[in-house]
């Protein structure tokens, strides 16, 4: 059983606020869709796969990318919405893949679909490419143990959260979560690390990320 | 006024902790808010209630008033409304009239801020005035139709600033300058949306002579076409059918506004003898639509065309489940059957109005959670967070900004 140990580095708590950057891009059809997908910067992706999950943080975890939101219920393709809804964005390591697999499986349904080429959406109903500007901020909160961190985590913003648990992963290009990084690194708790490491966070609400991270870190402090 | 820690019990302190940090990395910069009224219309409403909180955060704003003769407001109204899609002449002269207005405003208006945040078409040419600080626009009107000349002549000075500032996705044109989406937002502390009690709420309806022994359907909005208010009452005497409910339409007086007038006999003319429906005037009673709003069952804002449509955020923050048309800003404020349920026609709305009459829990459901989204998205502490981090972009241009 673990103990209480002191970490080699505190983790220090950022926050992340974000202002949504107009791009004048927009789509009516599925094609221009899927070339305005293929050039747009990574900021735009970033944004449309991750939005929904901060500016709809209280809902049960629903459609997580725009994309799939406008194919079902503005051009009414539900078939593809659903395969764009669920693409496994965790398993993806960086926006560039993410972008990849998101053309692919549209390319793909064009080719078996090609009448839907042919549907337009009506005016006011087409999607537009917005870009996320992220400013990451120090929150003035640092933990030196478990016991400390879980007291930071149930206080802190959820915009805290999301920048530790998705931004600082895809967007920043780290290989794990930054709570599973600092409970391996500096804690030395593997098992631990790797167990938070392994949830899809893609599957909760921002609060019950909390409540979830909490939880196992308070299992695991149990026995001590 | 309200202080930024009386906003504590409503958003969290998270929040308001993250307002003075960011706040912190403003110090020492004057902004400078320029628009064209003190009073009266949604800017003059957002800024009287933004500045001092901005200045209780210690960011050092002011707020100018540009000045302008009668003739120089026909011609914005002009704008105005050539710039909403609606067609109409414009001639040489009435942008004469504007040109000569902003030059007199160039010279008496003095430029104090480090950050100059300029409101609507009216004071836009005093761009011309830069020296070496910061300039935004703030369009708070839907351009996503305009009339070219009037574009196009505004153009001129749009590229002359650093960032624009939209309130909805459909209102961006392709620019040159930097352009961000940034919502309006409603204040929850202020008379038309802080909560009330039973009593205050019996006490309006009863001054109006609403009785509460009906399921009540309400659209707050002032007598316009845009507003369908024909189309409201349609839809109530197709849901009356089924379910024995009543309706009650709420908006200003429209005494200045001919067209207003003639839409409110038409109005009052289609509701013949139904005593089940009430048609109010509210000249500026804000106590009045907050109890209306806390009174109703069902809210509707059957819009056929809307800027951003705050009313559906009012009613959605009163946990008030909502049928709103998909137009403008309002599909930004209900996502349909998460946050209450959008239509596209009478038809439509009747469906959706029988739907939430006779689905109590439904209907609660859709309203907690359009609470909710209003909380995260729409009050005025998101709004205040907004522009501060729009006056930090002004300083750094890459997508991920540390700060």
């Amino acid at each position: 059983m673990p103990e209480l140990v002191k970490a080699r580095e505190p983790f220090r708590f950022y926050t992340r606020l974000h202002l949504s950057e107009l791009t004048g891009l927009r789509a009516s059809t599925l094609s221009q869709l899927l070339d305005l997908i293929k050039d747009v910067p990574g900021s735009c992706i970033y944004h449309h796969t991750h939005r929904f999950l901060q500016q709809h943080q209280y809902l049960s975890p629903e459609p997580p990318n725009d994309f799939a939101y406008w194919v079902s219920e503005v051009l009414g393709e539900d078939e593809l919405g659903e395969k764009l809804a669920s693409i496994d964005t965790i398993q993806f390591s960086s926006i560039r893949e993410l972008r990849d697999r998101i053309s692919e499986v549209m390319e793909g349904y064009l080719k078996d679909n090609p009448s839907v080429r042919l549907k337009f959406v009506r005016e006011g109903e087409e999607f537009h490419f917005i870009k996320s500007v992220s400013f990451v901020l120090p929150s003035n909160q640092a933990a030196y143990d478990l016991k400390e961190f879980i007291e930071i985590l149930d206080k802190i913003t959820v915009d805290s959260i999301y920048f530790h648990i998705f931004e600082s992963r895809l967007r920043l290009g780290k290989k794990a979560n930054d709570f599973s990084n600092w409970i391996e690194i500096s804690v030395g708790d593997k098992e631990l690390a790797g167990k938070i490491a392994r949830m899809d966070p893609y599957t909760h609400t921002l609060e019950d990320l909390r409540k979830t991270i909490i939880g196992m870190i308070r299992n695991r402090l149990k026995g001590l | 006024m309200a202080k930024v820690d009386e906003y504590i019990p409503i958003v969290g302190r998270s929040i308001i902790d993250d307002l003075r940090l960011l706040s912190e990395m403003l110090k020492g910069r004057v902004v400078q808010h320029v628009n064209s009224t003190a009073v009266g219309g949604g800017v003059a409403e957002i800024l009287n209630r933004m500045v001092p909180l901005l200045r209780d955060l210690g960011v050092d704003t002011r707020w100018d008033v540009m000045r302008g003769g009668e003739r120089f407001f026909e011609v914005t109204k002009k704008f105005h409304n050539l710039l909403h899609g609606r067609a109409g002449e414009i001639a040489k002269r009435d942008f004469d009239v504007f040109l000569e207005t902003s030059r007199e405003n160039m010279e008496e208006l003095e430029i104090r801020g480090d950050i100059v945040f300029v409101h609507d078409p009216q004071p836009i040419a005093l761009v011309k005035k830069r020296s070496g600080n910061k300039w935004i626009w703030r369009c708070h009107i839907d351009v996503s139709n305009p009339d070219m000349r009037v574009w196009n002549f505004l153009m001129d000075y749009i590229s002359d600033y650093d960032s624009a500032v939209f309130s909805s996705p459909a209102f961006s044109q392709r620019l040159k300058i930097r352009q961000f989406l940034i919502s309006p937002s409603i204040d929850p502390l202020s008379e038309k949306n802080k909560e009330l009690p039973r009593k205050t709420i019996d006490a309006v309806l009863e001054k109006y002579g609403v009785s509460r022994g009906k399921p009540m359907i309400t659209q707050i909005s002032r007598f316009d076409r845009l507003k369908d208010p024909l189309g409201v009452i349609e839809a109530y005497k197709q849901v009356k059918k089924y379910i024995d409910c009543q309706l009650v339409l709420a908006g200003g007086a429209a005494s200045d506004d001919p067209e207003g007038i003639k839409v409110l006999e038409e109005v009052k003319a289609m509701a013949g003898e139904d005593k089940d429906i009430n048609i109010l005037l509210l000249p500026q009673d804000d106590l009045a639509v907050n109890a209306l709003q806390r009174a109703s069952d069902v809210i509707i804002q059957k819009s056929l065309k809307e800027g951003f449509g705050l009313t559906v955020a009012e009613a959605l923050w009163k946990g008030k489940p909502v049928v709103a048309s998909n137009v403008g800003g309002i599909p930004l404020q209900v996502k349909h059957k998460y946050s209450g349920l959008l239509c596209h026609s009478i038809e439509g709305a009747a469906f959706a109005i029988k739907q939430l009459l006779q689905n109590q829990e439904y209907a609660k459901n859709l309203g907690r959670n359009g609470k909710e989204h209003i909380r995260t998205n729409f009050l005025i502490t998101r709004h205040i967070r907004d522009y501060m981090l729009l006056f930090l972009s002004l300083y750094h241009g890459e997508d991920v900004v540390y700060l």
